[in-house]
């Protein structure tokens, strides 16, 4: 295959002019592999952590405008796109961190909720909330209406699900 | 539809000094006789099968499947974010749930769709009679070079497909202007890049799948 190529590359003016190049030397060569493994793997670790967040309502999307122009990146460029890709896993995992702490919170008040109902009158935990699919809200309401509120008996109702789809309210409609 | 297809890749050069930088880089290419014209109605069939198999969750997880995260990881090394240029397989995923399902457009474009649906591995067309006979490969532009028929200059050391004379496109960029598919086109070259963590397998069957819609009857 090298011979093969050897042999295309006397054939053209360009390949005359790129067969002797070489990029870097022994040392930078290799140091230039290690970031590359480096970033493969930060890339993946920052996938699954776009994989964890996505059901908590994902992550910010990179700013910066896409680049087009694909090139052989030098040290430097390589050391600052691994440091970069590593701040942006460190600030998923934070953000993940901080809402699985906020759904734990939702959760030990579900519990709460249900254990003393009288305590939290009216509250209401959604399951999005927690972290869960669909649109079910458990919310603490007096049985049998307002005797049950007279009378103290409170209970923890679920919601029945999603909403239908219907078409926008009559009043919302621009007018004529 | 041909009873015995045989689509045999050519495997395309690679400038040493980028192979010794990224040793599982490499391009494969086949050419096949065909033109542009309105696709089939098996393959526009078959388009329609494929939407059925991309859903939101799928398009999600996609980015932690072997083989996006190798074009992923390949795209962060030469300077692309994947997260603003996305990568010709989540490109597709993502239009799919825009548009509702893939689109026909036309035979080639949807040849092309069907091998980077089916395999996660991006197929490019040119149009085969602008290619010198040397053959395709990937280099670094050098000084003055022009990127297709314009006038348009490319910076030296971009990374591109082309042959020895001429650049084709960007790598998993956009073809030059005036050398991708056109109506006058008779033969097509189908081009893959494979980077590290695509298996030559993936490639192939990239190129056997585009190449045989292209033969489509």
């Amino acid at each position: 295959m090298t011979e093969l190529l050897e042999d295309q590359i006397t054939a053209a003016p360009v390949f005359s002019q790129i067969t002797g190049r070489r990029f870097v030397e022994g040392d930078e060569l290799a140091a230039r592999r290690s970031i590359r493994r480096q970033i493969g793997r930060l890339e993946r670790e920052l996938s699954n952590a776009f994989l964890t967040a996505y059901p908590m309502g994902g992550l910010p999307h990179p700013a910066g405008a896409a680049r087009r122009d694909p090139r052989l990146l030098d040290l430097g460029e390589l050391e600052r796109v691994r440091d970069e890709l590593a701040e942006r896993l460190h600030a998923a995992r934070v953000t993940i961190a901080q809402r699985a702490e906020v759904q734990a919170a939702h959760r030990l008040r579900l519990e709460r909720m249900l254990l003393e109902p009288a305590k939290h009158r009216f509250e209401t935990v959604s399951r999005q909330d927690m972290g869960e699919p669909g649109c079910g809200a458990w919310q603490v309401r007096p049985r049998l209406g307002l005797i049950g509120m007279l009378m103290g008996w409170w209970q923890v109702k679920l919601s029945s699900g999603c909403p239908l789809a219907r078409g926008r309210a009559r009043g919302a409609r621009p007018g004529p | 539809m041909m009873e015995e297809l045989d689509l045999r890749a050519a495997a395309g050069f690679v400038e040493p000094a980028l192979s010794e930088e990224f040793p599982a880089l490499r391009l494969s290419w086949i050419t096949v006789q065909a033109g542009q014209r309105a696709s089939p109605r098996g393959v526009k069939q078959r388009l329609r099968v494929l939407s059925n198999r991309f859903h939101g969750g799928n398009v999600v997880a996609m980015r932690t499947k072997p083989i996006p995260h190798a074009y992923r990881a390949f795209f962060r090394q030469i300077g692309l974010d994947p997260d603003l240029a996305r990568i010709p397989s989540e490109e597709a995923a993502v239009a799919r749930l825009l548009h509702g399902g893939f689109r026909s457009q036309d035979l080639i474009t949807d040849a092309l769709l069907i091998g980077v649906v089916e395999t996660g591995v991006p197929v490019w067309a040119l149009d085969a009679d602008r290619i010198d006979p040397n053959g395709l490969g990937i280099r670094t532009t050098i000084e003055g070079e022009t990127f297709g028929s314009g006038e348009q200059r490319l910076p030296a050391g971009r990374l591109a497909v082309a042959d020895g004379t001429r650049v084709h496109a960007l790598l998993f960029g956009p073809v030059a202007p005036g050398h991708g598919v056109s109506g006058q086109t008779n033969r097509v070259a189908a081009f893959a890049v494979g980077v590290e963590g695509v298996p030559e397998i993936h490639l192939e069957e990239a190129l056997w799948l585009c190449g045989e819609t292209l033969l489509t009857e």
